[in-house]
């Protein structure tokens, strides 16, 4: 009852915001077409044979690659891997990102300056290329590259979790906590926390689309997991046939381009509907 | 302003160490066996095996091998590339151009065009034209850059002729230094734009919240109220506090920027460092591949050491020297 109480109001609050209702009715799509999309795709996108090079039309309707596989089919599989490094990243980060702020805003002091000192670290290190070196190195492997994209994608959650238990750990209901003998575990995990992360989850919501970006970019640049079949690597192998098949790059890129749009648009929504700094600016608009 | 500039090379230090670091993990974590690649697939007598081995000193442990290393790399030797057969700062040093050219251009394309929309947004919130960029803004946030540099490649190159496909120069020859730079600048077009548009786009959402946040302070009221013309109130009272988080960003975006270069040099084969860096990985030559990771280590570095010293000109309230 509850949970239908919060989605009821955040789409009451949704409808003065069009993109954002938008952003987040193309990311409902996106996760049903990853979940159906092997079922519904008229044929298997692996199975070779079909004429090659076909434009769009009737029998495929997205047109076929260059060894005669059905492009909407392969569409339609990609999602899946997406949805799930999107998700599976992006939750891996803020996972980690909430232990190291979390041990950083409770504890502070000595702690606090050592893991703030790595959080910067991981922020200005060109993230993208550590995971371009692991992934050439140690294979593509789709577990490998979550595992990746979550260990450098964590230093925003951390920043964000620190300075929401610096605000909150002198509050009075942590302190009377304190007093009543509460252990830190309890006062961490069962009284600053729950206040604490809803802005981390929005924000956090924001990973989704930066890691199936990254995704995509490994997979176009040829670095591929052979037993799955990924929106980038479909964009890899449209590059040598540009000339002559204009739909081999342009359906799958425009499956990257809308995922990440609508997460970026409804993620947006929710950041500003959750901190009141941007609500006055929008509100002044 | 020297002291402040000296500290932040001084922090040039951890970063370049924890890339080191990282880097020659990496290596040692690697699966194969780097004698196994000098040596080559042949069956090769255990003696000359581990007459090898100790020629590169791949007997010793592994904190000699990582001290030698960064011994060699304070003293500007990078090493020497397996792959290429030339030493790892020539191969750097001819990449290098092409891709500060790449680089800067999009920056500059981004940083202008995006301060400049971002402005127009910003200063009359709420209306149409305001609406629109907003929503371009977040398209051009999303477009994977390697997409939108086919596209164009297809578009622009490929079907209307207009650019050439792929390169830094043309096959022309007897042209002019004048002529060869246009030529250059022909080739570069595409690119720089691929790579410029995320930035831009960024540029335009975070100039336009940052100006109206500024929009809505005391000290513009009271600029209005005391009768200055609106272009000087935005141009030179809230544009100079408007645009510190946009310095910021583009400092903290050096490292990604690099990123980008990767993608669109493959799209356009073109003939940057990106490009070598990641062959690099690819080929497993180690000592290209961690001299490149040091370099782009350096750019981010410095990129954020640009900003500061920019914020600290825009906004004179920031005194470097007790920062």
């Amino acid at each position: 009852m509850a949970a239908r109480g919060t989605l009821g109001d955040l789409l009451r609050r949704l409808r003065g915001r069009p993109l954002g209702l938008g952003g987040l009715i193309g990311a409902g799509l996106f996760m049903c077409v990853a979940v159906i999309g092997p079922w519904v795709a008229p044929a298997d996108p692996f199975t070779l044979g079909g004429s090659a090079l076909m434009p769009p039309g009737r029998g495929h309707w997205l047109g076929t690659d260059d060894l005669g596989r059905d492009l909407l089919s392969g569409v339609l599989y990609g999602a899946r891997v997406s949805l799930l490094v999107g998700l599976a990243a992006a939750g891996g980060a803020v996972l980690i990102g909430v232990t190291v702020g979390a041990a950083a805003g409770y504890w502070r002091g000595r702690l606090d300056e050592v893991l703030m000192r790595v959080t910067e670290w991981f922020l200005v290190v060109p993230q993208f290329l550590i995971v371009l070196v692991v992934a050439a190195i140690f294979g593509a492997d789709l577990r490998l590259v979550v595992i990746v994209l979550a260990l450098v994608g964590w230093p925003t959650a951390a920043r964000l979790t620190r300075a929401q238990f610096l605000a909150l750990g002198d509050r009075e209901f942590v302190v009377a906590a304190r007093g009543l003998g509460a252990s830190d575990a309890r006062i961490i995990g069962r009284q600053i926390l729950p206040n604490a992360l809803p802005p981390i989850v929005v924000a956090g919501s924001l990973q989704i689309p930066s890691a199936i970006l990254a995704e995509a970019s490994l997979r176009f640049l040829g670095l591929a997991d052979p037993h799955v079949l990924s929106w980038g690597g479909m964009l890899n192998q449209a590059q040598n046939f540009l000339q002559q098949a204009w739909w081999m790059p342009l359906f799958p890129g425009a499956a990257i381009f809308f995922t990440v749009l609508s997460f970026n648009l409804a993620g947006e929504a929710l950041n500003e509907m959750l901190d009141p700094r941007a609500r006055t600016a929008a509100g002044s608009a | 302003m020297l002291a402040f500039i000296g500290r932040r090379l001084l922090s040039l230090g951890p970063l370049l160490l924890g890339m080191l670091v990282l880097g020659f993990a990496i290596i040692q974590l690697a699966p194969g066996d780097p004698v196994q690649v000098l040596v080559g697939d042949y069956p090769a007598p255990p003696d000359y095996v581990r007459q090898v081995r100790e020629r590169f000193g791949l007997d010793q442990p592994r904190w000699v091998q990582f001290a030698r290393y960064a011994g060699q790399v304070l003293r500007g030797n990078l090493g020497y590339s397996f792959f290429y057969n030339e030493p790892v700062l020539d191969l750097i040093a001819g990449r290098l151009g092409a891709t500060l050219l790449l680089m800067s251009s999009a920056l500059l394309i981004s940083s202008v065009a995006g301060i400049g929309l971002g402005i127009a947004c910003g200063r009359r919130p709420g209306r149409t034209a305001d609406h629109a960029l907003m929503v371009v803004g977040l398209v051009g946030y999303s477009l994977p850059v390697f997409w939108l540099g086919q596209l164009l490649l297809m578009g622009l190159a490929l079907k209307l002729d207009l650019f050439p496909t792929q390169g830094m120069r043309g096959t022309f020859f007897g042209l002019g230094p004048a002529g060869r730079a246009l030529d250059v600048l022909h080739h570069l077009a595409l690119p720089a734009l691929t790579l410029a548009t995320r930035y831009l786009a960024l540029n335009v959402r975070l100039m336009r919240a940052s100006l109206v946040d500024v929009g809505a302070q005391d000290y513009l009221r009271t600029a209005r109220a005391k009768g200055l013309s609106e272009r000087v109130v935005i141009y030179k009272h809230a544009l100079r506090n408007a645009l510190l988080p946009v310095v910021t960003m583009m400092g903290l975006n050096v490292g990604h920027l690099v990123a980008g270069a990767v993608l669109t040099e493959t799209v356009f084969a073109w003939p940057g460092l990106g490009r070598l860096i990641f062959d690099s990985i690819l080929h497993r030559d180690y000592p290209v591949m961690l001299g490149g990771l040091l370099l782009v280590s350096v750019c981010v570095v410095v990129g954020n050491l640009l900003a500061d010293l920019a914020y600290a000109v825009i906004d004179p309230r920031i005194r470097l020297e007790r920062s």
